[in-house]
């Protein structure tokens, strides 16, 4: 038959040579290569401990920006919730009353802002589709725990810290998403 | 009247002795459990268990533990009687052969020399033949006490394989006892002790390579261990003959296998690898020097040092060789290993009746 492809190796199946059938070179062969494996490097690492490096846009759980103020960002517009492929955000808006006014950055705001992390599937739509710079995801990853309740997370879970109560992680969590801003542009460009 | 006479400090002595021997194995099995997890995952470029203790140095413990914690079972239709036997006879065979290995020279200590041997019997290896015999009906016991199919099945297969690889055994060490004239363990080390370059060109290994070789490979038979580790093969058939075991009965059984490691591979340092000499090193020179308790000590240090060789060989060649088909298992210890046995014992034979003309 003839081959399709010139990639074909044609294997000789003769009968074995004394050698061969002696058995014990094969395994002294082997011996060596397990042994050489001893000095090789490990493969893994101490996970919880050591972390492999993520790429730069990694997307892992979400966070809601808020600005230099504290104030929250999101309006509830509700373009995550349209861009969202899986359906896992869900949100209320309220209106802003007069002495909310250092608590939300328009008059509109999202009364209940949730996501369901076992539907989400990490894509990252919403973020892009955010106009107002509220939702970005992060590198924390893999959360666990024993209900499913507890993985629609609300507003208290995805918020980042405020700046009056802890503004030490405040400005922690707002570099971060610096830095995700800057490389997700330089992702863009390259 | 004299003949009855017990000299009792020789049974306090052998009892601290037995005691010591017998902890000593079981920790050294404990941790040739460790050492098997460990030395497996550098050969396969995983770092190990590494998370009880410092370097995961606990982690035999907590197999341990875990393994008492467990729910007791004992199948409804099983020979209860027979089902609890099978793994304590595992256990006590594995153990009754350090009897007659001895772990080092004599040590001087109030006035008395105690010797490091708990019994020097003057037929040391058929002792320790007829123990690892004996071993074969744990393993059938056990198998056939917890009444299921495939338990019998794989105590069938153990069997038959021990008893096979037993002959080859048998015969290899002939040739080597037809060389030393004597079959207790203490006289062999002593005459490996008196060759050339500090006792080292008096190892029988030199003088016996095949059979060494035939000994080695029929110790991995003996052991379960891979390439010959049928009765259980964990990844491919059932368990094995102690499918329906749980708890510490299985753990006795899975602990058996570890001691019955160690202590071929105290036989085979000892049969073939000077016991406890010390390589290149004059013994009496280094007593004088030294002192007597300090040189036996260092001896027993040497033996270790050997068993632990044997320890690491036996797992890295589990970490390397797939195991046999059962064909194959049984070909090459009836149609090969036997008749190179055979051949070397007449070897052996036909070069020492040379040189004695």
């Amino acid at each position: 038959m003839q081959a399709l492809t010139n990639r074909v190796k044609v294997l000789e199946q003769k009968p074995m040579t004394f050698m061969e059938r002696l058995y014990l070179p094969a395994i002294a062969k082997g011996m060596i290569i397990t042994f050489s494996h001893i000095f090789k490097k490990k493969a893994t690492i101490n996970y919880p401990e050591e972390k492999r490096p993520f790429s730069p846009i990694f997307r892992g759980l979400h966070v809601l920006n808020r600005d230099e103020e504290g104030r929250e960002r999101c309006t509830a517009c509700g373009l995550c919730a349209v861009a969202c492929p899986a359906e896992a955000i869900t949100m209320e808006a309220a209106e802003r009353k007069k002495d909310e006014e250092h608590l939300y950055r328009e008059e509109k705001y999202a009364a209940r802002y949730e996501i369901n992390m076992l539907r989400c599937i990490f894509c990252g739509l919403c973020e892009e589709a955010c106009p107002k710079d509220a939702i970005y995801l992060t590198e924390t990853f893999a959360p666990a725990n024993y209900t499913r309740k507890s993985f629609i997370y609300g507003k208290p879970d995805l918020l980042i810290p405020d700046p009056v109560a802890d503004p030490a992680n405040f400005a922690k969590a707002q570099g971060q998403i610096e830095d995700r801003k800057a490389n997700v542009r330089n992702t863009k460009t390259a | 009247m004299e003949l009855l006479a017990i000299d009792l400090t020789i049974v306090l002595e052998k009892f601290i002795l037995i005691v010591v021997v017998i902890m000593a194995s079981l920790v050294i099995a404990m941790y040739t459990t460790y050492a098997e997890r460990k030395v497996a995952a550098i050969i396969q470029d995983r770092l190990g268990p590494n998370r009880a203790g410092p370097f995961g140095l606990l982690q035999p413990v907590a197999d341990g533990v875990k393994l008492f914690m467990k729910e007791e079972i004992i199948p409804l239709t099983s020979n209860k009687f027979l089902f609890i036997l099978g793994p304590s006879l595992a256990m006590i065979t594995a153990m009754l052969t350090s009897a007659v290995i001895p772990w080092g020279g004599d040590i001087e200590m109030f006035g008395r020399k105690i010797s490091l041997e708990v019994a020097d019997v003057n037929v040391g290896i058929l002792f320790v033949f007829g123990v690892v015999s004996l071993g074969v009906y744990g393993i059938m016991i056990g198998g056939w006490a917890s009444n299921n199919k495939f338990s019998l099945i794989a105590a069938v297969r153990g069997a038959s394989q021990i008893i096979s690889y037993e002959l080859a055994m048998g015969l290899s060490l002939i040739a080597l006892l037809m060389m030393t004239g004597s079959m207790s363990l203490s006289t062999i080390v002593k005459q490996q002790m008196s060759g050339g370059w500090g006792g080292f060109l008096g190892w029988n290994f030199l003088y016996q390579p095949l059979g060494f070789l035939i000994f080695l490979i029929c110790a991995f038979a003996e052991c379960n261990r891979t390439p010959f580790d049928l009765p259980e093969a964990e990844n491919e058939l059932n368990f094995g003959y102690h499918q329906e075991y749980s708890s510490m009965k299985l753990g006795f059984y899975l602990f058996a296998e570890y001691i019955n490691m160690f202590i071929s591979s105290a036989i085979m340092a000892t049969l073939f690898f000077g016991g406890y000499d010390i390589p290149f090193v004059n013994e009496a020179g280094l007593a004088e020097k030294i002192g007597n308790n300090l040189t036996t000590l260092l001896g027993t240090f040497a033996l270790l040092i050997k068993i632990v060789f044997f320890l690491f060989l036996f797992m890295w060649v589990r970490w390397t060789i797939p195991r046999f088909r059962y064909d194959q298992l049984m070909e090459l210890g009836w149609k090969k290993l036997i008749p190179l046995a055979l051949a070397n014992m007449l070897l052996t034979g036909a070069v020492i009746l040379f040189l004695k003309k």
